[in-house]
């Protein structure tokens, strides 16, 4: 038991004291049952202790009844909840479990792994920290695998554990492992989810759950608790944008009105002034409570009461956010919804919408795509189907003070009620728009005075730029020998994007040496310059909204990684333009390699110099073999993955 | 900045608070169900914090047996007086006129009679579309799978098969006339984060969790308290005084109590920590049957 062996060590005042700093971390755990997952969680609740003996004893006598064991016990059963469900020997809903370690407390969302049962994995997602996705070492990478990955960055978890089960039926293979880590890290490149781990194990055995395992001594990793009770999480909360929905207005008595809530993102201040949404009005922090008491501040997370020094319009519904930092207010509203009820949703069709506190009519004006989640390309759809997931535009009654859901998980999420039966039939996260939609959006706002929120003070930050220009900013870093097709490529996706409506900038060496860089040469010194200041530039073009497509040989990985620092890694995409150094010569038409071969040009990469070829691009196109416009489509897929087109 | 960071229980505690305001946004007519016991008052805790520095929105009320322990009664009554809360009692006065008692009704008729009707008869009787409960998915198997806000149709009953999902911290309470709902705002709490709060926010409690000498006699292996002499002695049955807690608290007849020397809640603690059986054991009503519990909610028990 490790309480007991705890208390023994710290006694029960000093066991008192650590059990209440302890941190929550929640757990999606996402795989078929006969992955092995219920095992690998019963296996995490027995050998942490979350199991009693009087369950145990009950867990004994359904493992002679329902089991699949044999003599050994099913730890399975300990899973699995309704009385019906567990005599079908099938999991059907999302479960919740809970154990602690002497360092943290967890909560595991228990999800099943059938093909229909997209709704519930993503309820179970929507609240967790780290998902672990399960994988039977036999099997490998299978097309569930793909839908969990995907469902896990739709819904905005950060961090990942692949677990490669039931590594004692495939001889503990070093082999096996590597093969499907390389399969996951391919389509797991085209997803956001900026934290993923490896760990092979045999839950049945109990193999690098808890324990390390002696059978595999070729993993160098920590065992699957260790890792869970380590992650850091504590980054991943918003403490930047102050948004506060108020569920509630206090009255208890003529001389308090306070404005109750649970802060979803940002840092409260007494003092502070805030700005209520839709109105528009100011006012300045008098008290704030957080739990019943009166504190300086409050963040993330805190269920807060707040009082004002003065009187202004706020209801439940409403969202306090700060003057220069508000969201934008939309009628029109941009979402991924993924769809839970038998009744398909189709265009035209009224809902409920309910975000953060607010509930509003809304209509479905357009269904932009379904994505296929086992290839997770879109294609086009009419309705879109229980456990379905697609793009929807919807129009709503009420003006919604909204985040993107990448920016902010909780003012970015919705659900969609159904008037006549009351029934939660979708769940949506609010992406960014693209910029003819919000022009026919500002139009609509000129005739509706207050709800335009333009900052009055402070300076533009760059997320209102990309707010104000509707389009998430990236940079598309290529990269690749001379002649390898890195600017046909970067204008013919130029055209692309600016088809679909969206706003790119081509940058490429030719076109910057002529001014920008017209002082500088070819020696590695004013090559390494040269791309600096091509990554600066990408940086300030991001910064005012723009996406960048930057087109340079960038021959050295050190180069790449600068660059990818300059504009930050969060927007940084690198592809690699691969083509032979024979092929890029076959298809020189200017005679440049040729001049190089002669001497007539000197410090020529590939001919003179190395090129370092990325060891891990967003995507590797095949410059050669494949067409222009298939590669286009591949970035596309990419950008459309990344939420960063629509 | 480290006020800025919440502990699980803080975290607990604020997401608690969430779903107690958002039930009294949505609702006309909420109630807190009061059964006197740990949960029930860490729950009410919660509460107060919720409305602070306001009074409660809404009452308590509690479903009496009239097979409690005494102890819990006059607790009872002492708290809410103190503590400036209304409470509201419910017997099911058909089920008293028909003299149903643990004894004579069997276990599960009398729950039947005197709490799940009983509930039913209440709730409809005064109109409430919501009522809050202490009940925790940790407690039994098929509480694992049970939603915060449990949709209850215009007969109480519960559908497992109907419930809404539930995402983000996004409660869809919309109901049609008559329908209402359960609402469990302590679902993601332990057993033992129950007692960690209620120890750190010093939450008085019933004595009964401490142990004291107590008459109990042994029934098919369960220490059983005689809180009176309604319960008729076995032949030969004489009560012995032994140094008891209970774990849990409810009907005296159907309650376990076990052997303890734990006479305060930091001593309670530190035994519960080395304990290696689950709460509910001391339970006689759901102990029967691993589906027993599933079945009593489809009938509208809590």
């Amino acid at each position: 038991m490790l309480h007991g062996e705890e208390l023994d060590r710290v006694g029960i005042d000093g066991w008192l004291e650590g059990y209440q700093r302890k941190e929550l971390l929640r757990i999606l755990t996402c795989g078929s049952v006969d992955d092995g997952k219920s095992t690998l969680i019963g296996r995490l609740l027995h050998d942490s202790a979350g199991v009693f003996e009087d369950q145990l004893k009950a867990l004994k006598k359904d493992t002679t009844r329902f089991g699949t064991t044999g003599e050994e016990i099913d730890f399975a059963l300990l899973m699995d909840g309704l009385q019906a469900e567990r005599e079908q020997g099938i999991t059907i809903d999302v479960a919740y479990r809970y154990f602690s370690t002497p360092r943290r407390k967890f909560i595991v969302a228990d999800t099943p792994g059938h093909e229909q049962y997209t709704r519930n994995m993503a309820t179970g997602a929507s609240t967790s920290d780290l998902a672990i996705i399960l994988i039977d070492a036999r099997k490998g990478v299978l097309a569930q695998t793909r839908r969990h990955a995907f469902i896990c960055s739709l819904l905005g978890i950060k961090h990942v554990v692949i677990a490669v089960n039931k590594m004692d039926l495939v001889e503990y293979s070093q082999e096996v492992f590597e093969a499907i880590r390389r399969e996951c890290s391919e389509f797991l490149g085209r997803l956001s989810i900026p934290d993923v781990h490896f760990i092979p194990m045999s839950a049945r055995r109990g193999e690098n759950v808890v324990g390390r395992s002696e059978t595999m001594p070729w993993y160098q990793g920590a065992p699957l608790l260790d890792y869970l009770e380590t992650v850091h999480i504590a980054g991943d909360r918003n403490t930047i944008d102050l948004r506060l929905p108020v569920q509630l207005v206090l009255r208890p008595n003529l001389d308090f009105r306070g404005f109750a809530g649970t802060i979803a993102s940002g840092v409260l201040r007494k003092g502070d002034e805030i700005v209520a949404l839709p109105s528009g009005r100011r006012a300045f922090v008098k008290q704030v409570f957080v739990s019943g008491a009166e504190r300086e501040e409050a963040g993330p997370g805190m269920a807060v009461t707040i009082t004002l020094d003065r009187e202004i319009d706020i209801s439940r519904g409403d969202l306090i956010a700060r003057p220069n930092n508000a969201p934008m207010l939309e009628h029109a509203v941009e979402a991924m919804v993924v769809w839970m009820n038998e009744a398909a949703l189709e265009p035209g069709r009224q809902y409920l919408i309910q975000q953060c506190a607010l509930q509003a009519p809304v209509a479905v004006t357009d269904l932009r795509y379904r994505i296929d989640v086992n290839s997770l390309k879109s294609e086009s759809a009419t309705q879109l189907g229980l456990n379905e997931i697609g793009r929807i535009r919807m129009e709503c009654a009420k003006p919604i003070g909204a985040d993107p859901y990448v920016r902010n998980r909780q003012t970015g999420a919705f659900i969609l009620i159904d008037r006549m039966t009351n029934a939660t039939v979708g769940a949506g996260m609010i992406l960014d728009r693209t910029p003819a939609e919000q022009a026919l959006d500002r139009e609509r706002r000129s005739h509706d005075a207050g709800t335009n929120l333009s900052p009055h003070a402070g300076t533009v930050t760059p997320e209102q730029r990309a707010a104000r220009v509707g389009q998430r900013p990236f940079t598309l870093w290529l990269t690749g020998l001379p002649r390898s097709g890195k600017s046909s490529l970067a204008n013919a996706l130029e055209r692309t994007l600016f088809e679909r409506g969206l706003q790119s900038v081509v940058l490429d060496g030719e076109s910057l040496r002529k001014g920008l860089s017209s002082d500088l040469g070819f020696s590695e010194r004013d090559r390494a310059e040269h791309v600096r200041r091509a990554s600066e530039l990408a940086k300030l073009l991001n910064d005012h909204g723009q996406a960048v497509i930057a087109a340079f040989v960038s021959p050295t990985a050190e180069q790449r990684e600068r660059a990818r620092s300059v504009v930050g890694a969060e927007r940084f995409l690198e592809l690699h333009c691969d083509a032979s150094l024979e092929a890029c010569e076959q298809r020189d038409s200017t005679g440049f390699y040729a001049k190089a071969r002669a001497g007539e040009i000197a410090n020529v990469t590939g001919v003179h110099t190395a090129y370092e070829p990325p060891t891990s691009p967003a995507l590797r196109l095949d410059t050669v073999g494949a067409s222009v416009e298939a590669n286009v489509a591949r970035i596309l897929a990419l950008l459309e993955s990344r939420l960063l087109v629509g | 900045m480290t006020t800025l960071h919440l502990s699980h229980l803080e975290q607990l505690e604020a997401e608690s608070i969430q779903i107690i305001r958002e039930v009294v946004a949505q609702f006309e007519k909420p109630v807190m169900l009061f059964s006197i016991g740990k949960d029930s008052l860490a729950m009410l805790r919660l509460a107060e914090k919720a409305f602070a520095p306001g009074k409660l929105p809404f009452p308590l009320m509690h479903v009496n047996t009239t097979f409690k322990f005494k102890e819990m009664i006059s607790f009872r009554d002492e708290f809410v007086k103190a503590r400036g809360h209304t409470l509201i009692e419910w017997i099911n006065q058909e089920g008293v006129k028909a003299g149903i008692t643990p004894f004579n009704a069997g276990t599960q008729r009398y729950t039947h009679v005197m709490k799940t009707e009983a509930l039913k008869q209440a709730l409809s009787h005064y109109g409430f579309d919501a009522a809050f409960g202490g009940a925790r998915r940790d407690e039994e198997k098929s509480r694992a799978k049970e939603r915060v806000f449990s949709f209850r149709d215009r007969f109480h009953t519960w559908d497992p098969k109907n419930q809404r999902p539930e995402l983000w911290n996004l409660y869809n309470g919309r109901v049609a006339k008559g329908e209402s709902i359960r609402v469990f705002p302590l679902s993601n709490w332990t057993e033992l984060d129950v007692w960690l709060y209620v120890y750190k926010e010093q939450i008085p409690v019933v004595p009964l969790y401490f142990a004291k000498p107590r008459p109990v006699v042994n029934r098919n292996g369960t220490w059983i308290m005689r809180d009176d002499d309604r319960m008729p002695l076995e032949p030969g049955e004489v009560p012995e005084m032994r140094s008891v807690r209970f774990r849990t608290l409810g009907c005296y007849p159907l309650t376990g109590a076990v052997d303890s020397q734990a006479s305060n809640l930091r001593e309670v603690l530190e035994e519960m920590l080395r304990s290696r059986t689950s709460e509910r054991q001391g339970r006689v009503i759901d102990y029967d049957e691993a589906g027993s519990m599933e079945q009593k909610k489809k009938e509208g028990y809590f």
